[in-house]
C-alpha cells in the first residue's frame, strides 16, 4: 500500500543510528560482564561503562562523577524531584512550570499529596516562564525549582540560565528537564546554572529505557530505590550496560553534529512552518524563534487533530497532536491551554518534529499532502462551514 | 486503533454536506471533547428521504457521523428514532473505549433532529 514513510515525530522517539547501533553490539553476547564483578570480563565492562560516563559528562561540560545513569528522562526526574523531597526532615515548597511534562507535573501532583506545596508557574503566550515571576514566587522553604529547557509539545526554550541564576542567588535547587533539548542545543550546566538536569538518549538517536541524571558535585539526595552501590548507590541495581554504552555514543555523535544539524533543521523547520501557514487560517504555536531546532506545532482552524493525523498517516507521514481526541484523557494538552489557546484552536493542533533523517523533499512531500487534508476536513466541518 | 470499517467511513465518508431544503436539521456539541456535529434531515411520508451531515471531530466521530447516515437513510422517522449510540458503535465493528463516547455525538444529533422534525411537524 504506502511505501513511502516521512517520520517526523522525532519529539516522541528516534531511530537509534547505525553507528550508535553497531558499537552497542557486542555489549549484548560477547561483553556480557557484569561491570561490578572482580574478573576481567566485569572490569573491561566496567571500563566501557566509565568511558561512556566521561562522553555524557563532556557533552554537558560536567565532570564524570555528576553523571548518573538512569532508565530515561521519567526515572531522572523522579529521582532529581523526589529525592530532593525524601531528604528533607519536613514538607516544603517547590516552583516548576504550568506547561512541564508529565514526568514532572505528576510527581509534584504526588509530592502535593505527601504535604509539600507546588507552585506552578504561568507561562506568556509562547510558553515561556519570566524570571521576575520566579523571583517572586520564592518562599522562605522553597526547596526544588524544576523548569524545563524546552517543551515537548511546543517547542519553545526557556530562559534556563536566568532563571538558573535566581534559584542560584537564593540557594535554592535547580532543575531542568532537558530531554527535548540534549543533542539538539549546546548544553552546558555550569553556563545554565542547573544543579540536576535530565536527558534521554532515544531522544537523539540512541536506544530507548537508558537516561542519565547530571547532578552537580556536593548535593545530597535520597535515592528511591535501595540495593546494590551502582551509580553511588542513586539508582542501584545492574547497569544497563548496552543502553550505557549506546548513550555514549549518541550523545557524542549528536553534541559534535550540533552545528550543522541545528542550520538543516532550522531550515526545513522554518519551511515548513511557512508552507503550513500559507494554507491558511493556519497559526503557529509556541516561539517562532525561541524554538528547538525540529520542532513545528500549528493549529488548523476548523478542524480536528487526530483526524489529520490519522490522514497524514495514510499518506505515509508519522506526526502527533495535543488534541483532546488523540491524548487518550478528553483534555486538550495543558501546555496549549496554558499558553491561551481556546478549546478548538487546541483541539486542531498537530506537532512535526523534525531529525536526523529529514530532507527537503520530506518537507516538499509534508506540504503537497497537507493541503488537500485540510481542505478535505474543513469542507466537512460544521464551523468551517459556519464562520 | 480503529477497525477497517471506521478508517473506511472516515477516509470515504457517507453523505456529507449540506441540505439547503432540509426539513429538520440536528446539533450537537460534545462537550466532553469539544467535538461538533450538524445533521440534516429531508422528510417525506415520514420517511428519511435523505440526509447529510457535517463533523468537526476525530476519526470516530466522523465514522460515526458517516454510518449513522447509511443507518438511517431511507428509514421512517420512528424506526431513525430507536438507533442508539450502541448500534452505530457495533456496526463500526466496534470503537476503543475512550471513542465511545463520539457515537453519542451521532446519535444525539439524529435524536436533536428528530425532534425539531417533530416540532414542525406540530407548529405546521
Amino acid at each position: 500500500m504506502q511505501s513511502r514513510l516521512v517520520y517526523m515525530d522525532h519529539g516522541a522517539t528516534t531511530p537509534v543510528r547505525k553507528e550508535v547501533f553497531d558499537y552497542m553490539a557486542p555489549y549484548f553476547q560477547e561483553q556480557y560482564g557484569n561491570p561490578s564483578s572482580l574478573h576481567a570480563p566485569g572490569r573491561e565492562v566496567r571500563q566501557a561503562v566509565e568511558e561512556s560516563r566521561e562522553k555524557t559528562a563532556s557533552a554537558l561540560g560536567a565532570k564524570e562523577d555528576e553523571i548518573y545513569f538512569t532508565a530515561g528522562g521519567t526515572e531522572s526526574n523522579n529521582i532529581a524531584l523526589r529525592g530532593a523531597a525524601k531528604k528533607r526532615a519536613k514538607p516544603g515548597h517547590i516552583i516548576t512550570s504550568s506547561v512541564e511534562h508529565h514526568a514532572v507535573l505528576d510527581v509534584c501532583k504526588e509530592l502535593e499529596n505527601e504535604g509539600h506545596r507546588v507552585t506552578y508557574l504561568p507561562v506568556d503566550q509562547y510558553g515561556r516562564v519570566d524570571p521576575e515571576s520566579l523571583k517572586e514566587a520564592i518562599e522562605d522553604d522553597t526547596f526544588m525549582i524544576s523548569i524545563m529547557a524546552a517543551n515537548n509539545e511546543i517547542g519553545t526554550l526557556q530562559p534556563v540560565r536566568e532563571l538558573g541564576a535566581v534559584a542560584r542567588d537564593k540557594g535554592i535547587l535547580f532543575h531542568t528537564d532537558a530531554v527535548q533539548v540534549v543533542g539538539q542545543l549546546p548544553v552546558n550546566v555550569a553556563d545554565l546554572n542547573v544543579d540536576f538536569l535530565s536527558l534521554s538518549a532515544h531522544k537523539f538517536n540512541g536506544p530507548k529505557g537508558i537516561g542519565a541524571l547530571y547532578m552537580r558535585k556536593g548535593i545530597k539526595i535520597d535515592p528511591l530505590y535501595r540495593g546494590g552501590s551502582q551509580e553511588r548507590k542513586l539508582r542501584p541495581g545492574t547497569e544497563n550496560v548496552p543502553g550505557i554504552i549506546g548513550l555514549g555514543k549518541a550523545i557524542e555523535l549528536a553534541v559534535s553534529e550540533i552545528p550543522e544539524k541545528k542550520k538543516k533543521l532550522e531550515h526545513l523547520r522554518d519551511r515548513l512552518i511557512k508552507g503550513l501557514l500559507d494554507i491558511g487560517e493556519v497559526y503557529l504555536n509556541g516561539h517562532h524563534k525561541e524554538r528547538l531546532p525540529g520542532n513545528v506545532n500549528v493549529s488548523f482552524q476548523y478542524i480536528e487533530g487526530e483526524s489529520v493525523l490519522l490522514s497524514l498517516d495514510m499518506e505515509g507521514i508519522a506526526a502527533s497532536s495535543g488534541s483532546a481526541c488523540s491524548s487518550g484523557s478528553l483534555e486538550p494538552s495543558h501546555v496549549l491551554s496554558a499558553i491561551g489557546l481556546d478549546h478548538s484552536m487546541a483541539h486542531g493542533s498537530v506537532r512535526f518534529s523534525l531529525g536526523y533523517g529529514n530532507t527537503e523533499e520530506d518537507i516538499d512531500y509534508v506540504l503537497e499532502k497537507a493541503s488537500p487534508i485540510v481542505e478535505r476536513l474543513r469542507s466537512m466541518s460544521p464551523t468551517y462551514h459556519a464562520r | 486503533m480503529y477497525s477497517e470499517k471506521v478508517m473506511d467511513h472516515f477516509t470515504n465518508p457517507r453523505n456529507v454536506g449540506e441540505l439547503p431544503d432540509a426539513d429538520a436539521i440536528g446539533e450537537t456539541g460534545s462537550f466532553k471533547c469539544g467535538d461538533t456535529m450538524k445533521l440534516y434531515l429531508k422528510v417525506k411520508n415520514d420517511r428519511i428521504e435523505d440526509i447529510k451531515f457535517q463533523t468537526f471531530g476525530c476519526g470516530a466521530a466522523i465514522a460515526s457521523s458517516s454510518m449513522l447516515t447509511e443507518m438511517v437513510k431511507g428509514r421512517t422517522i420512528d424506526e431513525a428514532a430507536r438507533v442508539t449510540n450502541h448500534d452505530v458503535a457495533d456496526k463500526l465493528g466496534g470503537l476503543p473505549p475512550l471513542k465511545l463516547h463520539c457515537s453519542n455525538l451521532a446519535a444525539d444529533a439524529l435524536q436533536n433532529a428528530i425532534v425539531d422534525y417533530k416540532s414542525k411537524q406540530h407548529s405546521g
